[in-house]
């Protein structure tokens, strides 16, 4: 029966080649994916077929024949209930084991990957590279090296969807989400968003651009110079007067930033929480709901003066200190 | 074949009181008690609902001709598929069997004279007016472009449009679905004819208290959501919106608690009509009665426990996703088992091809369609591609059209002599069941594949590379346009110049096709004892009557 | 099989849908069950997006928590109950066939039922209007509320729905009691026809049930002193 199974969708795999009938398959997880849908694809086919010709079948041979025509009863048959209760059962257990591993390998980054990020508002993406480059409605990412995409909405949920890649993650005011993906061949790819969002949703396009790595890095590089996110993210620091209360050798009246990204801290509730990207921005936006234990709640929101831009580019910043002091300690 | 259309042994209607003659004049209508007159005001209201979203539909479609759109401004395609939804989900798949059939036919199956509470009835009517009055405000008044989702912070904070009179026309719409499932609920249990007892009852009953338990567990919610939406978009309150500290996530799990169940309420009245149709049409008892049964009650159950299918890309935890995804594959199983049932009775059975007859078969291959591909969404791993894409708007039209519509056409043909006293012309609706059913797979099938190839829904404008099967998906709307005004032609037509019906034209079993068509208003002259199991064809023969 | 003697020796009330009184109040009797089952699925949603937010805004639902007054949400719990129990001797007595006693105890739970009203009105309502703390209709957030204030008025706002719409039920259970009183003051309720009464007891039991809850909900967060101070 697996056999059956697996036979079949490969031999849709082949036969659905078609590139109007199949989209592209440019990462790591879409041939996992598209073996699956494939297989979906026949056991919907092979059940629709079956159920529709038994039909046809059981309409011509008993169709009546005369008008006071009884047929003749016929038994309930218990064990063929059973049966077809149980199979589709296993069916779909097999299936759920199969699409919930496929999910978690594919929802679990790999830790090296070249992280971006993304800001969706209404209509368009803000591509934001930690070098310092910026595009909008355009992502340019190099083959083979695994990219993972924090995003955020500056107004209504968005979706960041690249079908050719397999991936798909709504895009939400207020917090961050993360998709992860590998990109196997060089090309450019449609980006959309997936989520209604307005008047001009279906206008909210662009291109996925994949490149070799060395293409990439030339690409970076060129344009006009622009500074990294964490030298930006370091400048609004100290514009807002960050620094004056974050004194990096701690005697400040705020806590000091320089190793805390990564770290798990204890509120002043009692709660633990760990230093990550959605802590940062909480800080900064609601500072009064994560005031740390021994430290007085007298940091000021700063929701309406920073956009969700500078907030990524202060949480760069942030995340250099700690990388910064882990060089300079050796670790 | 099925010629015997006429028959010459019954009285003619007029010459008999029944509850379409028994009182004349607008206020005897509307201020009617009687279950049947109130399931023909539903029956009114409804159609001309289906009609208006079922006209901007094909505005739809027509505009998607083009990939720069064809028709209308984007704004204005964003409002049509929004006011399409709401009106085709709240204002006429929630309400239309149950509403319809389940109102003229539940007392009149277990063998009562009327529901428990018909003045609660006629105001579960009037409720449903008076909401859709204000949707239909709403929708004169520049329309609504939230989507019939409703997700915020978009509907609350930042779209222009009618919201609050759309919200508060499905807020109050609500307490017609809550009164008319109380209603049923206490009728079947506390009204059934003596004999009657639970495991000898029309499976339509079954689907129809299964339905009931859903009105009344999960509507509701969506009363209180919708109310806060209401709050949130006028005072600012904060609830929804994040940017004053609200949570829009919590806007989807209170929206889909109730509104995944609300799927089921749309099909589950289908399938029961589905075992009155094929028992009839193949004079066979129903194969594995107490499965079948069973499985309306279980899907019920379920149905409440996988809201968090549609939200398996908003970011939440992957271990949510997986309880999501099992519970949504376990309510997959019980309707397969119905497919398989039904499948069964047909073997060795005595098939006639009558319309409602070919309105089942339909809708036993399309449901399985449109039921497997929901295992795709259920799958955790191809659900991330086929989110928020057309693979998704087929596969709930297949189930909500194909199914449910189908099963709801089925059901009005197969009762029509019952309800009008009248028969209607049988060649035009078998060939409108063929123009339909040919209409709607060419309609939805190329959206399956627009979806596997990335085309997002609620799009007003797309690339070019989709145009074909777009071109395709709208020549079979406009089919599938046709095939619907067929029936509205001809049933309305029969009204008045349709051939008499005796009281059982179908031969079929059941104890709605023991009294005179149409009925009385008191439906029994007594109360019949039940002394048979159901679709007992074998066992007792039944005279064309 | 309905006879027609037994047809008309049907009791005043009796519903011609129904075989016999019997079928008749099992089925009054499960409606309102029913009803009340929908009824707990509206509040239950609300109940559950109150418990979301004041766990995400802890400090600032017991800001407001401690402006409500916890000496009028007692007194009115006191008094709600009690209108259950002269609710609950409306039903005993009719059930027992004491004359005049049901109409007594109906315009006593409808009394009972004012009185909550106008102490919830009155004192505490106007009160908070006159105070500023009514979302919509000039809240002010004072600064000695502090960075929390932000969240206050969505307490607030929670506590208006909830009360208000528990008010909106009990004014409707205020007006079936006095259609009740009329019919009990017609003699129409012997200890052999009671259903309505029995069936409104349960909505209005129902409803002070729900106070039961919204009580310590609302006024009880973050610890109370005695006395109702801060």
């Amino acid at each position: 029966m697996i056999g059956v199974l697996q036979s079949g969708s490969v031999f849709l795999s082949l036969a659905i080649q078609a590139p109007q009938l199949r989209p592209e398959a440019a990462s790591s997880i879409a041939e996992g994916v598209d073996h699956l849908y494939f297989a979906l694809t026949f056991i919907t086919l092979f059940f629709t077929i079956a159920i529709f010709s038994t039909i046809f079948v059981f309409m011509v041979k008993y169709r009546r024949r005369a008008d006071d025509e009884v047929p003749p009863e016929i038994e309930q048959n218990l064990p063929l209930e059973l049966a077809w209760t149980i199979i589709p059962a296993l069916i779909c257990a097999g299936l759920f084991l199969w699409a919930s591993s496929l999910y978690f390998e594919n929802s679990r980054p790999p830790s090296a990957s070249t992280e971006i990020f993304v800001i969706g508002k209404q209509w368009m993406w803000h591509i934001q590279h930690p070098e310092g480059v910026r595009e909008i409605n355009e992502l340019h990412v190099p083959v083979g090296v695994p990219v993972e995409l924090t995003m955020t909405s500056e107004d209504v949920i968005h979706d960041f969807y690249i079908p050719a890649f397999r991936v798909k993650k709504d895009v939400l005011p207020g917090r961050y989400t993360s998709l992860w993906f590998q990109a196997t061949k060089v090309g450019t790819y449609h980006l959309f968003c997936a989520q209604y969002c307005g008047a001009d949703h279906a206008e909210m396009l662009g291109w996925v651009y994949v490149m070799s790595p060395a293409d990439y890095e030339t690409w970076l590089s060129s344009g006009t110079p622009s500074p990294s996110m964490a030298q930006t993210g370091e400048q609004t620091f100290n514009k807002l007067g960050c620094a004056s209360c974050h004194l990096p050798d701690g005697t400040g009246r705020g806590p000091s930033l320089v190793a805390v990204y990564g770290r798990e801290e204890e509120l002043k509730t009692g709660e633990k929480r760990l230093v990550d990207e959605a802590f940062i921005r909480q800080a900064v936006m609601n500072p009064n709901s994560v005031v740390l234990r021994n430290y007085p709640a007298i940091m000021p929101t700063f929701r309406g003066q920073v956009n969700e831009e500078q907030v990524l580019q202060l949480i760069a910043y942030v995340k250099s200190l700690a990388s910064e002091e882990r060089n300079a300690n050796g670790k | 074949m099925s010629t015997a259309t006429l028959d010459v042994h019954e009285v003619p209607t007029g010459s008999r009181v029944n509850y379409l003659n028994a009182q004349y004049g607008v206020k005897s209508w509307l201020l009617t008690t009687d279950h049947k007159r109130i399931a023909l005001l539903y029956l009114a209201s409804i159609t001309l609902m289906f009609f208006v979203g079922g006209f901007f539909a094909v505005l739809m479609r027509l505009h998607l001709i083009e990939p720069q759109g064809a028709l209308v401004q984007p704004e204005t395609y964003n409002k049509l598929f929004t006011m399409h939804g709401v009106i085709m989900v709240f204002f006429f798949l929630v309400p239309s069997i149950p509403a319809t059939l389940g109102n003229f036919l539940v007392p009149m199956m277990i063998g009562a004279r009327d529901l428990a509470f018909p003045k609660l009835n006629l105001l579960s009517w009037y409720i449903y007016i008076i909401g859709a009055i204000f949707t239909l405000y709403a929708v004169i008044s520049g329309g609504v472009d939230t989507g019939w989702t409703f997700y915020t912070p978009y509907s609350s904070t930042f779209s222009h449009t009618s919201v609050v009179p759309t919200a508060l026309g499905v807020f109050i719409t609500g307490f017609s679905s809550i009164l008319t499932g109380l209603n049923f609920v206490v009728t079947i249990h506390k009204m059934r004819a003596p004999g009657l007892t639970w495991f000898r009852l029309p499976l339509f009953i079954w689907a129809i208290y299964a339905t009931s338990i859903i009105f009344i567990l999960g509507t509701p919610v969506i009363a209180i959501t919708l109310f806060l939406l209401f709050l949130e978009r006028v005072l600012h309150i904060g609830i929804f919106d994040p940017a004053i500290g609200g949570d829009p996530i919590l806007f989807q799990h209170l929206f889909w608690f109730y509104s995944h169940p609300a799927v089921y309420i749309m099909i589950l009245p289908g399938m029961g009509v589905m075992s009155e149709l094929i028992t009839c049409f193949s004079r066979k008892r129903i194969f594995g009665y107490s499965f079948v049964a069973f499985s309306s009650l279980a899907i019920a159950i379920i149905s409440f426990l996988v809201w968090g299918h549609h939200m398996f890309v908003t970011g939440q935890s992957i271990y949510a996703g997986l309880i999501f995804s099992v519970l949504s594959f376990m309510v997959a199983i019980p309707s397969a088992v119905k497919v398989f049932n039904w499948t069964a009775t047909l073997y060795k059975g005595s098939i006639s091809y009558d319309a409602p007859m070919l309105y089942a078969l339909g809708f036993i291959g399309l449901f399985t369609m449109g039921g497997l591909t929901g295992l795709f969404l259920a799958s955790l791993a191809t659900d991330v591609h086929l989110n928020g894409t057309y693979f998704i708007v087929a596969h709930f039209h297949y189930i909500m059209v194909g199914g449910a519509v189908m099963a709801y056409l089925g059901g009005i043909h197969f009762w029509w002599p019952k309800i009008t006293g009248r028969l209607y012309p049988d060649g035009w609706a078998r060939f409108a069941a063929l123009v339909i059913f040919v209409g709607f797979n060419l309609t939805f099938f190329p959206q399956f594949m627009l979806g596997y190839l990335g085309m997002p829904r609620r799009y007003a404008v797309y690339p070019g590379e989709f145009q074909v099967l777009n071109v395709m998906s709208s020549a079979g709307a406009s089919i599938l346009g046709i095939g619907y005004l067929i029936p509205l032609i001809y049933l309305t037509w029969s009204m008045r110049y349709g051939p008499t019906a005796g009281p059982n034209p179908w031969q079929a079993k059941g104890l709605e096709w023991t009294t005179p068509s149409p009925p009385p208003t008191e439906n029994f002259e007594e109360i019949p004892v039940v002394t048979e199991e159901a679709y007992d064809y074998a066992h007792s023969r039944v005279t064309r009557g | 099989m309905a006879d027609m003697a037994v047809h008309n020796a049907h009791p005043p009330g009796f519903a011609h849908q129904f075989e016999d009184m019997e079928q008749q109040r099992e089925a009054g009797s499960l409606g309102m069950w029913v009803f009340l089952l929908t009824e707990m699925m509206f509040f239950g949603g609300l109940f559950a997006t109150y418990i979301v937010y004041r766990a995400l805004y802890l400090p600032s639902f017991e800001i407001g928590s401690h402006l409500l007054e916890v000496k009028f949400g007692a007194l009115n719990t006191a008094v709600l109950i009690g209108s259950s129990l002269t609710m609950a001797l409306a039903i005993h007595s009719a059930q027992i066939g004491k004359r005049g006693a049901p109409v007594g105890f109906l315009i006593a739970t409808m009394i009972l039922g004012a009185t909550f009203l106008f102490i919830k009105f009155t004192f505490e309502w106007r009160h908070d209007y006159i105070e500023h703390l009514v979302p919509g209709f000039g809240f002010v957030i004072r600064p000695e509320w502090g960075a929390p204030g932000a969240h206050v008025p969505m307490f607030f706002c929670f506590y208006f729905f909830m009360t208000g719409l528990h008010a909106l039920h009990m004014i409707i259970g205020i007006g079936i009691l006095a259609v009740l009183t009329v019919m009990a003051h017609r003699r129409r309720f012997t200890p052999d026809y009671y259903s309505p009464l029995e069936v409104s007891g349960l909505y209005w039991h129902f409803v002070d049930i729900i106070w039961i809850f919204l009580f310590p909900l609302l006024y009880l967060i973050g610890g109370r002193y005695p006395g109702g101070g801060h």
